[in-house]
């Protein structure tokens, strides 16, 4: 829009400093859950495994703020525990498929050739593949359990990095300044991880900070199928799929931990966008 | 034109032998033996000679290269073996079921296009005034709730809290697709109101529109007559891309909402390790994905000029 070409350079600086108040508002929101997860031991309430049929089945309160399930377990626990095994797996499958991903890309990206063309076709196949339908058989194949769905979700989503690595280093390649890095007769290795990786972590990173929520709700999908985390363990998606069938008598059975799931991929969601607009200057400016 | 498509048809060949190949060499290596588990899910002690007579049966004897070569050649020509479960055909199986499958993804499709397009198309005229805003935050929400979850929401507030809708019924299709199409929508609607908000803002920027402006010709003419017509094609291309992750989705919400489609079939199947029909319906899927992208990719060269004359477009 003309109007907003106009931005004097008093408001850019209002506009950035906002910015930064926003990824900082959001990088604390994402630390915060980070650290229930990591403490969640010592902030459930109730034991999140101890059964007690007594109390099976009861609405929320201020004894149980979310209720109980149908063993009488109280779901804030529940809910507080399943954060650990949520997070950390969908931030460890993150971080595998970047790593890989990103590994396979600068190969792809500095070799050329036939290394090239075949690791691209091999991700064109993975490409080409509806995901979901993928890792359903993946881990139907491999048997349930948090391990076999990471690698279910990690071996049709790396391509999507290899991709974003490759067409990234191929610019990088051609840039003067490495150029000049490999005249002085800096080793492949080093060229590699001391120029290329830095200069290309940054658009990386912001993909992978958006992939964190898509990530995380695939696993506590394949864990509602019953393909993830096994039960009695506390994950969400195993948790809204064990309070499925009572959902007529006890909704907050499967309320509870899938609005957890809604406000994580939230916040991690904002997190994504808040990082990507920030470290895009034509993004700032709009 | 004749041309660039027999170059993506045969582009297709290696991409279908890789597909299928991939889901075949995966249920056959990790699978582990699917016969003993057979006999081990009914429960009696077999002896290995009953083991072996029943793997020369299926075939599993012989090579693992002979086995696809045998397999693949049966997909062509529609015979896949039978169920392990069911015994029943497999090929007839997933004809059967195939039909309820497309008209969830047809219907879902279908109000996806309903709710996205307009509010796409209302929140980029009305950038950053409160519409826009207010659709923004309602496709974020959509965006960030998994398609199970709001299943049952959906079924939570529409049929259990105001008792509008039965939770399952198999008897009235009607009624029993308001649902599941609903879940799928969602998810979707939110993902493509931004896409297509985002396609049109940036048609709207463009110097074509301020000339028109400056011509004085109204508004209302620009958007319908100009923008729309150019960002339709970049939408249309995102929906037909979309049908790839609809697949996938379907087997959930089928599950939920006892839908009887292949998703449901599929997953019904894993728990059972009913390989013949996860094989099926792998393969089938992908092949299903692979040529609409195809069909796409085609439409959409022949309808952008740009495309078309570039030559070796996409």
């Amino acid at each position: 829009m003309s109007e907003e070409k106009k931005i004097t350079v008093r408001e850019q600086k209002i506009k950035k400093n906002h910015m930064k108040a926003k990824l900082i508002f959001f990088l604390i929101l994402a630390g915060a859950l980070l650290l229930i997860a990591v403490f969640a031991k010592y902030l459930c309430p109730y034991d999140p495994y101890a059964q007690n049929l007594m109390d099976a089945q009861l609405p929320p309160s201020s004894a149980h703020p979310l209720g109980t399930d149908r063993y009488g377990r109280d779901m804030l626990s529940r809910v507080i525990i399943g954060s650990t095994t949520s997070i950390f797996a969908t931030l460890v499958l993150v971080a595998v498929i970047t790593v890989v991903g990103t590994a396979i890309g600068i190969l792809c990206g500095w070799c050329g050739g036939k290394i090239d063309t075949v690791l691209m076709r091999i991700s064109d196949l993975f490409l080409a593949f509806p995901g979901l339908v993928f890792a359903l058989a993946v881990a139907g194949v491999l048997g349930g359990g948090v391990q076999n769905a990471i690698i279910a979700l990690g071996v049709i989503s790396w391509p999507k990095f290899a991709r974003l690595a490759r067409s990234l280093t191929l610019t990088e390649k051609e840039a003067p300044y490495l150029m000049a890095a490999r005249l002085s007769g800096s080793s492949m290795p080093k060229l590699l991880l001391k120029h290329i990786l830095p200069n290309i972590a940054g658009p990386i990173l912001v993909t992978s900070v958006l992939d964190i929520g898509t990530m995380m709700m695939e696993l506590a999908g394949l864990s509602f199928l019953g393909l993830g985390v096994k039960p009695p363990m506390a994950e969400w998606g195993s948790m809204i799929s064990d309070g499925r069938v009572m959902l007529q008598t006890a909704p907050w059975m499967a309320l509870a931990p899938g609005g957890a799931i809604f406000v994580t991929v939230m916040i991690f969601n904002l997190l994504g966008d808040t990082i990507r607009d920030y470290m895009d200057p034509k993004q700032r400016n709009k | 034109m004749g041309k660039y498509i027999i170059k993506r048809l045969l582009q297709l060949i290696p991409i279908l032998i890789g597909i299928t190949f991939l889901s075949f060499a995966m249920m056959r290596l990790a699978g582990g033996d699917a016969v003993t588990y057979m006999y081990e899910n009914t429960g009696t002690a077999v002896s290995q000679e009953i083991i072996d007579a029943a793997k020369a049966e299926y075939g599993l004897d012989k090579p693992f290269l002979v086995q696809y070569a045998n397999w693949f050649g049966g997909m062509l020509t529609g015979d896949m073996g039978e169920s392990y479960v069911s015994h029943k055909d497999v090929f007839e199986t997933f004809v059967s079921k195939l039909p309820a499958t497309l008209l969830l993804t047809l219907s879902s499709i279908l109000l996806t296009v309903v709710i996205a397009i307009p509010l796409g198309i209302l929140s980029a005229v009305k950038h950053n005034k409160w519409v826009d805003y207010l659709i923004r935050f309602l496709s974020f929400m959509g965006n960030s709730m998994p398609n199970f979850f709001a299943a049952l929401v959906l079924m939570y507030f529409l049929s259990i809290r105001l008792n509008w809708l039965p939770v399952i019924t198999t008897d009235n299709t009607a009624v029993s697709l308001i649902l599941p199409t609903l879940t799928l929508a969602i998810s979707m609607a939110s993902k493509y109101t931004r896409q297509v908000r985002a396609a049109v803002l940036e048609e709207l920027n463009k110097d074509y529109v301020a000339g028109a402006r400056a011509r004085g010709v109204r508004g209302k003419v620009i958007i319908w007559k100009s923008v729309m017509k150019s960002s339709m094609l970049t939408i249309i291309t995102l929906l037909a891309l979309s049908i790839g992750s609809l697949l996938g989705g379907t087997a959930i919400v089928e599950n939920i909402f006892m839908w009887d489609g292949v998703g449901k079939m599929a997953v019904d199947a894993i728990t059972m390790r009913d390989y013949p029909i996860i094989q099926a319906y792998v393969a089938w899927m992908a092949m299903i994905y692979v040529v609409v992208n195809l069909v796409t990719d085609i439409i959409y060269h022949y309808l952008d000029p740009r495309v078309r004359l570039g030559g070796n477009g996409a």
